[in-house]
C-alpha cells in the first residue's frame, strides 16, 4: 500500500532487493516511483495515495467508474510497449509491472489533459463572476492548473435557454455542463431515481428530464436531489434557494448533525452574518457517506423565522402574552409549577361553583422527540427531581406500552447495535413498520447500496411503494393491523433468510400503532436471531430512550426499580432512593387524559406539534384545562396559544449537543453560530441570545429550590456518561395487547363500503421546521389516495379522481392513484399540508392505521357521496 | 553678534513672504486632483441606466480591509437592474475602512466600480460612512431611465457587452464611464 521505493525502475535489478508483492496486489510504476497497489485498484486512486493529483470531473469516489469527460488522460505502458494513445485513469486498473506517467512526468499526457481542458471550455460560457459554484469550482480550479491561460476560441459559442428549472429545487444550466454525468450516475446508482438523463447527441448532448425534454412529464422528483448539486464539478445544477446567496469565501463552514431524522448523518452549515445560508452533506463513511437527504439539506430556514420566540412570555392578566424579563418568566413558572406540583394550585383553592373533590395535583411533562441527549436528559431529571414524577413521555406520536416494553428489552442503554456497515453486509435486511425512504432517507440509502451487492431487503408492508421498488426489495404484503399474524407466518424463504447470521430486522416507530406488533418482531428475532434495531423519524427519539424522557425507564436504561433508583439518588446527591418517584408513570395519552379530566395540575411541553399527537383534539383539552401550561419553544406554535409561561430555547444551529441516532451512536456537533458572538446571533433585527434546554431547565429547576446540574450540555453529557449503562439483567418479556386487541378489524372491512386504513407520513409534509422553505415544499411528493384496481372498480373511482376520506371528524380529499395494494384497504398520508397553511392529519380526523375508513366521491358505491 | 542679528533671523520670513504661497486656501478653494486620484467609488450604469454591478462580489474578495460587502440578487423579467442573471441587491462601501488601494476597481469584471475623484469622506457620524447603492450609484444621464426596467440595448446580457464599447462611441447613447472620465472634478461634485 505504499511507495515500495524511490528508486528508479530502470533498473532491474535493484527491483530485486524490493520485499515481495503482498498477496492481492500488483506492483507498478507511476511516475518513476514503484508502489504497491491492490489488485482491482483504479489507477487515479494509486495515484491519489502517492500524492498525485490527476485532473478529474467525472470520477467519485462512490460512483462507478464511467470514463466520461476524459480529462484524466495519463501515459500507460504495458510489457514494454506503450499503449498508443493517453489513457483515463479513472477507467483503468492497475496492472503488474505497469508504467505510468501522469502529467507531472510525462510531456504527452500533460498536452492531451490540456488539449481535453480546452474541449470543455469550448462551450462553457464564460460567467464565472455570477455562478454560483465560482469559488469552489473543480472547472475553474483545474482551468487554471491545467489549461491554456488563452482561450483559442473565437466562434459562437453554443447557448441554451437557463436557468432551466428540473424542480422547484434544482436549476439546470447546460451551458456550463461538461457531460460529465455524475447527476445521472448518482440518481441512477445511489438514489434510483432516474428522473435526469442524457439527451440528444453530439454537441446539442445535454442533461434533462421527461419534462425538459417532451415540455411535460415527470420533472427531478427526487429526495436526493440535492446531493447532485453538490457533486456536480461545474455550475451546471444549482439550488434555487441558495440562488446568488453567497459566495464561498463569504462563508464559514461549520460540522455539523442533522437534526431532521434519526440518521445522525454529518453536515456542514454554511452560515454568513448570523444566518444559514446553505446546508451540504458532511463525509462520514460510517454514517451517511456523503449524501443527505433534501430535508436535512434545504430545512434550516427555521432558525431565521420571524415565528422564531427569541424573549420569554408570561400570559397576564389581559389572557394575552407579553415579552417579560427571564427572571420574571422563570419566578412565574416555578411558582406555578411548584404549586401544581404540591396540588395547591388556584384551582384547588377556589373551586368556585365546583365540587370540592380531589384537587388537581401533579405536572407531566412532554419534551418532544427532537432533543438532543443532553436536553433529554434535563428533561429527564427535572421530571423526576423537580417535579417528582415519572409523568415524562417524549414520544410524541402513536405510542403503546407494548412500545415500552420492546424499548427497555431492545434499545435503552444498549449502546452501539446495528450499524449503517451491518446494513451493508447484511444478507437480509426485513423492514417492520418502517417506510425507509419517507421516514429515514438515509438508512434507505445504505438499504440501497446493500441491496446493489446481493442483499434481500425485504418489507412488511401494504403495497410495492418507491422504497420497495428501488431496493429491489421483497414485499411480504400484509392487511394493515395484521402485522403480527404477518410476522408470525412468515414465508419461509424469508424465516430462512432472517434466520442467517448478520440478518437485521429494522423496526420503525409506527409498529406502535398495531397492538401486538413489538411483541411479534420481538418474537421473531428470538425465533430467527436475527439482530433487531429501531429506527424512529425524529432525531432526538433514541437519545430520549437512553436519557430516560419515558414515564418506565430512568437514564441508562434503567428500570424503575429501588437499586436503579437508589444508584441515581446517589449519583444525584439525593438522599436515598424514596427521594424518587417509585410508580411507573403515565405514557403521553394518559398525561393527556389526566390533564384534561383534571388530575393533573400541570405540564411542561418541549416541541410538541398537537397534530403529530395521537388525539389532537385530546391534546387541546388538556392543555385548556391545565391550570399551568410551560412551553420551553423555538417558534410560536399552537401550544404557545395556550401557554401559560413561554421560554424561548435554542435551535440546532445555537447550541452543543449531541444526537445519538438509531445505531445508538452518539453524533456530537458543536455550536454552529455563537448567538452571544457579537452581530451574529441576529434574528430580524434583534439580538436572539436563546439558551439550550437544558440551561433553562436547570435555572427552572433552581427558581424551584432544585439543583439539576445541567447548566451547559457538555456538562450533561458528562454527568450522563458518568451514569453509564444500567440496563437490568432480566429483561421483561414484550407484553402483547390481552386477547385480540385489534378484533375490530374483523368486521369492518368490505361490507358497508368500509375499508382498512394503511397509512404514514411521507418526508416533506409540511413539518414544523420546514417552514419558510417555498423550494423545498414544491419538491413534496404530492399526496394521494392509493387503492387497488379492484376496490377502486367497486367504489365506482378511477385513477387521478379526488376522493374523500371520511373520518369520524372530518374528511380529506385528494386524488386516487392505483396501486397494488390488498382488497379493501385504502392507504393515505397520514399529513397532509394544505395551500393555505396548516396541515390536516389523519390522527385529527379521528383515523389510525389499521382502522376503518370510508371512501367517497366514487359514482357506483353504496352510500358514498361527494 | 552684530546690530542686524534681530533683524537678520526674519530674513527666512520676509523671503517666503515674495515666494508662491503652498497653503491650500481649503475648503474655499477645492484642490484638483491628479485625474486618476483614488476617490469614492461609483457603481457605472450601461447607457440604458441598468447596472453594470452583476453582484459578483469579487470587489469584496480583493478587498484587503474587508471594506466592501455585497449581496447578489436574482432578476427577473419583471424586475431587472441589470442585464443578465444577476445583479448586486445590497452593496455597501464602509469608508471608515477603506484604505482607497483600488484593487476593488482592478478586479470588477464589468467596469462596474470605478472611483471618482471626490475625496471629501469625513463624517462624524460612523453610521453615514457606510455608503449604499443609493449613494454609490452613478447619476442618471440623459437617456438613462431608474432601472427596473427592461434591456433596452439588445436582447440579452452579450449585446451589452460584446456591443459595449461599440456602444460607448455611439453618440445617441450615453456612457458613464466616459462622462465620468471627461468630467472635471469641480463639476462632479
Amino acid at each position: 500500500m505504499t511507495a515500495a521505493s524511490e528508486k528508479a525502475p530502470e533498473k532491474p535489478s535493484e527491483q530485486d532487493d524490493l520485499p515481495p508483492v503482498p498477496h492481492g496486489h500488483v506492483r507498478l510504476t507511476i511516475d518513476d516511483r514503484v508502489v504497491d497497489a491492490p489488485q482491482g485498484e483504479l489507477l487515479i486512486r494509486t495515484c491519489e495515495r502517492l500524492g498525485i493529483v490527476v485532473p478529474r470531473f467525472c470520477d467519485h469516489p462512490l460512483l462507478d467508474p464511467a470514463g466520461a469527460c476524459r480529462q484524466c488522460l495519463v501515459e500507460v505502458e504495458m510489457g514494454g510497449r506503450k499503449m498508443p494513445k493517453p489513457q483515463a485513469s479513472c477507467t483503468m486498473t492497475v496492472a503488474q509491472d505497469m508504467v505510468v506517467n501522469t502529467q507531472m512526468t510525462s510531456a504527452v499526457a500533460d498536452k492531451a489533459q490540456q488539449g481535453v481542458m480546452e474541449l470543455l471550455l469550448i462551450n462553457h460560457p464564460l460567467d464565472c463572476p455570477i455562478c454560483d459554484k465560482g469559488g469552489e469550482c473543480p472547472l475553474q480550479n483545474q482551468a487554471m492548473s491545467s489549461g491554456r491561460a488563452e482561450s483559442r476560441f473565437v466562434e459562437e459559442k453554443r447557448t441554451f435557454a437557463k436557468p432551466l428549472p428540473i424542480s422547484d429545487e434544482v436549476l439546470l444550466d447546460r451551458e456550463r455542463c461538461v457531460l460529465c454525468q455524475r447527476c445521472t450516475r448518482f440518481s441512477r446508482q445511489i438514489a434510483g431515481d432516474q428522473f435526469i438523463e442524457l439527451l440528444e447527441r453530439g454537441a446539442h448532448q445535454q442533461i434533462g428530464t421527461e419534462e425538459t425534454a417532451f415540455g411535460e412529464g415527470e420533472d427531478f422528483q427526487s429526495y436526493f436531489s440535492g446531493n447532485t448539486i453538490q457533486i456536480c464539478p461545474v455550475g451546471a445544477l444549482t439550488s434555487a434557494s441558495y440562488r446568488f446567496r453567497s459566495r464561498p469565501f463569504d462563508l464559514v463552514s461549520t460540522p455539523g448533525v442533522s437534526e431532521h431524522d434519526s440518521s445522525g448523518a454529518a453536515v456542514r452549515r454554511d452560515w454568513r452574518r448570523g444566518a444559514v445560508t446553505r446546508v451540504l452533506a458532511g463525509e462520514d463513511p460510517d454514517v451517511n457517506e456523503e449524501w443527505i437527504d433534501d430535508k436535512t439539506r434545504f430545512a434550516f430556514r427555521y432558525a431565521q423565522s420571524t415565528t422564531r420566540i427569541t424573549r420569554p412570555l408570561v400570559r397576564g392578566d389581559d389572557g394575552e402574552l407579553h415579552e417579560t424579563s427571564w427572571t420574571d418568566a422563570l419566578e412565574h413558572a416555578a411558582t406555578a409549577l411548584l404549586a401544581a406540583r404540591d396540588g395547591t394550585g388556584p384551582a384547588a383553592l377556589d373551586a368556585d361553583g365546583e365540587p370540592p373533590g380531589e384537587p388537581k395535583r401533579g405536572v407531566g411533562v412532554l419534551p418532544g422527540g427532537r432533543l438532543t441527549i443532553e436536553d433529554a436528559y434535563a428533561y429527564a431529571k427535572f421530571a423526576r427531581v423537580a417535579l417528582r414524577t415519572n409523568d415524562i413521555d417524549a414520544r410524541a406520536r402513536a405510542h403503546s406500552g407494548e412500545e415500552l416494553d420492546f424499548l427497555a428489552a431492545h434499545v435503552a442503554g444498549t449502546g452501539l447495535g446495528v450499524t449503517y456497515a451491518d446494513l451493508e453486509s447484511a444478507p437480509a435486511v426485513l423492514t417492520v413498520a418502517l417506510e425507509v425512504e419517507e421516514e429515514a432517507p438515509v438508512v434507505f440509502l445504505r438499504l440501497r447500496k446493500a441491496a446493489r451487492t446481493g442483499t434481500a431487503v425485504h418489507h412488511l408492508g401494504q403495497w410495492s411503494s418507491p422504497a420497495v421498488v428501488k431496493t429491489g426489495g421483497r414485499l411480504v404484503r400484509s392487511a394493515p393491523g395484521r402485522e403480527p399474524e404477518a410476522l408470525a407466518t412468515l414465508p419461509d424463504d424469508v424465516a430462512a433468510a432472517l434466520a442467517t447470521p448478520g440478518a437485521v430486522v429494522l423496526v420503525g416507530e409506527r409498529a406502535a400503532e398495531v397492538p401486538g406488533l413489538y411483541a411479534a418482531v420481538s418474537d421473531l428475532v428470538g425465533r430467527t436471531g436475527a439482530r433487531v434495531a429501531w429506527v424512529p423519524r425524529r432525531a432526538g427519539e433514541r437519545g430520549a430512550v437512553d436519557a430516560g424522557a419515558l414515564p418506565t425507564l430512568l437514564p441508562g436504561g434503567r428500570p424503575l426499580d429501588d437499586v436503579a433508583r437508589a444508584q441515581l439518588a446517589s449519583s444525584w446527591g439525593l438522599a436515598d432512593e424514596t427521594a424518587l418517584p417509585a410508580t411507573p408513570g403515565r405514557d403521553g395519552a394518559a398525561i393527556l387524559r389526566a390533564a384534561a379530566s383534571g388530575e393533573l395540575a400541570g405540564l411542561v411541553v418541549g416541541g410538541v406539534e398537537l397534530a403529530d399527537l395521537p388525539d389532537p383534539v385530546l391534546a387541546r383539552a388538556a392543555l385548556r384545562e391545565a391550570d399551568v401550561v410551560v412551553s420551553l419553544e423555538q417558534v410560536a406554535s399552537e401550544v404557545t396559544q395556550y401557554a401559560d409561561v413561554v421560554l424561548p430555547v435554542a435551535p440546532v444551529i445555537n447550541k452543543s449537543g449531541t444526537f445519538r441516532n438509531w445505531e445508538g451512536r452518539d453524533r456530537r456537533f458543536a455550536t454552529t453560530i455563537d448567538p452571544s458572538g457579537g452581530s451574529s446571533g441576529r434574528v430580524g433585527g434583534t439580538a436572539a441570545i436563546t439558551l439550550p434546554d437544558c440551561r433553562v431547565l436547570d435555572t427552572l429547576a433552581v427558581e424551584m429550590d432544585v439543583d439539576l446540574f445541567t447548566q451547559t450540555p457538555e456538562v450533561a453529557a458528562a454527568e450522563l456518561g458518568h451514569l453509564g449503562a444500567g440496563r437490568p439483567t432480566e429483561i421483561g418479556p414484550v407484553r402483547g395487547p390481552d386477547g385480540s386487541g385489534d378484533a375490530d378489524g374483523d368486521t369492518a372491512a368490505g361490507t358497508d363500503g368500509s375499508l382498512r386504513l394503511a397509512s404514514w407520513r411521507q418526508l416533506l409534509d409540511g413539518g414544523a421546521l420546514l417552514i419558510d422553505e417555498p423550494e423545498l415544499a414544491g419538491t413534496a411528493r404530492p399526496p394521494k389516495i392509493r387503492l387497488s384496481t379492484v376496490t377502486a372498480r367497486r367504489l365506482g373511482l378511477v385513477e387521478d379522481a379526488m376522493a374523500g376520506l371520511e373520518g369520524p371528524r372530518g374528511s380529506l380529499h385528494l386524488p386516487v392513484e392505483l396501486a397494488d395494494l390488498p382488497d379493501d384497504v385504502v392507504w393515505a398520508p397520514a399529513r397532509v399540508p394544505q395551500p393555505g397553511g396548516g396541515v390536516v392529519t389523519l390522527a385529527g380526523l379521528g383515523l389510525t392505521h389499521g382502522g376503518p375508513a370510508r371512501l367517497t366521491g366514487g359514482t357506483t358505491t353504496d352510500g358514498s357521496s361527494a | 553678534m552684530g546690530m542686524f542679528d534681530g533683524i537678520a533671523g526674519f530674513g527666512v520670513t520676509f523671503s517666503t513672504m515674495f515666494r508662491k504661497v503652498v497653503t491650500e486656501d481649503y475648503p474655499r478653494v477645492k484642490k484638483v486632483t491628479a485625474p486618476r486620484y483614488h476617490g469614492r467609488h461609483q457603481l457605472n450604469r450601461h447607457p440604458d441606466g441598468l447596472e453594470k454591478c452583476v453582484g459578483c462580489e469579487l470587489c469584496a474578495w480583493a478587498c484587503p480591509a474587508d471594506a466592501i460587502y455585497v449581496e447578489g440578487g436574482d432578476n427577473t423579467d419583471e424586475e431587472r437592474y441589470s442585464p443578465g442573471e444577476r445583479y448586486g441587491s445590497i452593496y455597501q462601501i464602509n469608508y471608515l475602512r477603506c484604505i482607497g488601494c483600488g484593487l476593488c476597481i482592478e478586479a470588477c469584471p464589468t467596469r462596474s466600480l470605478t472611483m471618482t475623484n471626490e475625496y471629501e469622506l469625513a463624517d462624524d457620524d460612523r453610521q453615514d460612512l457606510i455608503y449604499d447603492k443609493d449613494r454609490l450609484l452613478a447619476p442618471l444621464l440623459p437617456g438613462m431611465e431608474q432601472p427596473p426596467h427592461p434591456m433596452r440595448l439588445g436582447e440579452n446580457e452579450q449585446d451589452y457587452y460584446v456591443q459595449g464599447p461599440e456602444m460607448a462611441r455611439r453618440s445617441d447613447v450615453q456612457d458613464a464611464v466616459r462622462e465620468e472620465i471627461q468630467m472635471t472634478p469641480e463639476a462632479s461634485r
